[in-house]
């Protein structure tokens, strides 16, 4: 059985997207900056785009910028916006010690080059970010707010409307990092007071390499890709013309099945969550529960087990899962995301991610229940963390 | 990562030799710690005539690599006197896995020191000299 639960790393591009985006490689090639008849399909393709991912978040086709990437649009909310706020003296950025590493890395850059100061917001034991913290962290020389609209690793879903509606009362740009949460949730720009929102077409069933910044009328970063006049002169680069039509059909159709996605996410997610719970002893679920948490997202910890060896165990069985471990990683240290929830190193180490979606029905939910006990416990069986830990539990 | 292991750091991470605890072990050792997410312990017995190590086993809390490690290795002390034993590196242990990746070397530098703290272990209770350990840069 093949049984994909990293619908967080990616999805795949959805039949009827992948249709959507088909003439765009042979038939319509045309440069959309070209004056001729024939470039005009481009054009017009990419206008309608705009207009279905507008149309998702509740804001203004010409408030959609297409990008390379959620990244690509991370990097160009902060540095955009605080080259611009250095001009009036603000050089203060507050974020979040659980953001993603596109905007950790974007703001540890521009503290090291642009001298930003930077305020890295904790988190609770949910992952939850306090709205007073935000509120206290505001300077007059703050530039930016950006706090991701739903985390990546533990699901958590950030108060992201408080926190809109305190810095739109305190006229400081708001932007939230949204490439996980716009693939589940209702996003309303208007309502939530967002500024800036990053998203990403390949998380939600649409193609990689095509993501887009939402940009409120009115507001304008420095550019970060400069070149020619494309985007309104906001963001150089011939466009990706398949790319942006299959985000744009990607959102699209997300609308359309957003409710009864969430409903049937929600109740794998849960009978997962409440299965290992039951089955597992002394397991650790990471992350807040119910309606804040993302509905597709399932993060454990195993005392005693590291990370790495339940992925290729479960490799083995033919499910795809994730982990904070270290040891999947580049560097030594364990997700940032768990040890700013609180988390022991070894319990990081030992953490496993399921992320279901639309490849995900209940047969695989039970066959994950089924294996993953044997695995996680031939593996403790070997651990001497593991002994000692029930050594400690001897008497409690 | 993952799949740059090789067919051999897989075999043993899945099947590992040796597991499990010796009880009244004539020398135990243990290396690493759970910050770094590697922790590997030593048993062994000794026969106190040859000093050739009978049996050994292994409990490791850590990666593929980290558990691979501790298998080959104890594959390769297993019939060997405590002397020879010292003798075995790293990059032995590594070898004979066929290689890991470079980011994963330290597992192997964990197995080679496991090994000398149960070996000095062993030489503490019998009244024989402690060997100074090297310490390896992680």
């Amino acid at each position: 059985m093949f049984v994909y639960m990293d619908h967080t790393a990616t999805t795949p591009t959805s039949p009827e997207v992948l249709k959507a985006m088909m003439p765009y490689f042979g038939e319509f090639f045309g440069n959309p900056s070209s004056v001729y008849s024939f470039s005009k399909k481009s054009r017009a393709a990419i206008e309608k785009a705009r207009t279905q991912v507008a149309n998702a978040l509740n804001a203004e086709p010409s408030e959609i910028f297409f990008t390379s990437s959620g990244t690509e649009a991370d990097n160009w909310a902060l540095k955009g916006t605080l080259e611009k706020g250095k001009i009036s003296g603000k050089n203060h950025i507050i974020t979040t010690a659980i953001e993603h590493h596109a905007i950790l890395h974007t703001c540890e850059y521009l503290h090291k080059v642009e001298g930003a100061e930077v305020t890295y917001l904790p988190v609770d034991a949910e992952g939850l970010v306090s709205v007073d913290d935000v509120r206290n962290a505001i300077t007059d020389k703050t530039a930016l707010v950006s706090v991701m609209f739903a985390n990546n690793e533990v699901g958590t879903i950030e108060p992201v409307a408080e926190i809109g509606a305190l810095c739109r009362e305190k006229k400081i740009p708001f932007h939230t990092d949204a490439v996980q949460a716009a693939a589940h949730l209702k996003i309303d720009v208007k309502a939530m007071n967002i500024d800036m929102l990053s998203m990403s077409a390949h998380k939600m069933y649409g193609p990689k390499g095509v993501g887009a910044l939402f940009l409120r009328k009115g507001l304008r970063p420095e550019n970060f890709m400069h070149g020619g006049a494309q985007e309104k002169g906001r963001r150089a680069s011939t466009e990706n013309i398949a790319g942006i039509v299959g985000f744009g059909e990607a959102m699209e159709i997300l609308q359309g099945r957003l409710a009864d996605d969430l409903a049937a996410n929600s109740a794998r997610r849960d009978r997962l969550i409440a299965g290992i719970l039951e089955r597992i002893p002394h397991a650790k679920l990471n992350g807040a529960t119910g309606s804040k948490r993302l509905p597709n997202n399932i993060n454990f910890s195993f005392i005693g087990v590291e990370g790495e060896t339940l992925l290729l165990d479960l490799d083995a069985k033919g499910i795809s899962a994730s982990t904070g471990s270290a040891c999947s990683s580049e560097s030594l240290d364990p997700s940032h995301v768990l040890l700013a929830l609180g988390l022991k190193h070894e319990m990081a180490h030992g953490s496993l991610r399921f992320t279901i979606g639309r490849l995900t029905d209940d047969k695989q939910v039970d066959y994950v229940l089924d294996v993953l006990p044997e695995i996680v416990a031939k593996r403790r069986a070997m651990s001497p963390l593991w002994e000692d830990y029930m050594k400690s539990q001897e008497g409690k | 990562m993952a799949l740059d292991y090789s067919q051999k750091v897989m075999d043993h991470f899945m099947n590992p030799r040796n597991v499990g605890e010796i009880e009244n072990a004539d020398g135990v050792g243990e290396a690493g710690n759970p910050k770094c997410g590697d922790i590997m312990k030593i048993y062994l017995k000794v026969n106190p005539e040859t000093k050739v190590i009978d049996d050994v086993k292994f409990k490791t809390f850590g990666c593929a690599s980290a558990i691979a490690s501790s298998s080959m290795a104890t594959e390769l002390i297993k019939g060997k006197t405590i002397e020879e034993a010292w003798d075995l590196t790293n990059n032995a242990v590594a070898e004979a896995l066929d290689g890991l990746p470079p980011i994963k070397m330290h597992c192997s530098v964990l197995a080679e020191e496991s090994i000398h703290a149960a070996l000095n272990d062993y030489r503490e209770k019998h009244g024989m000299s402690v060997i100074p350990m090297e310490r390896h840069e992680d």
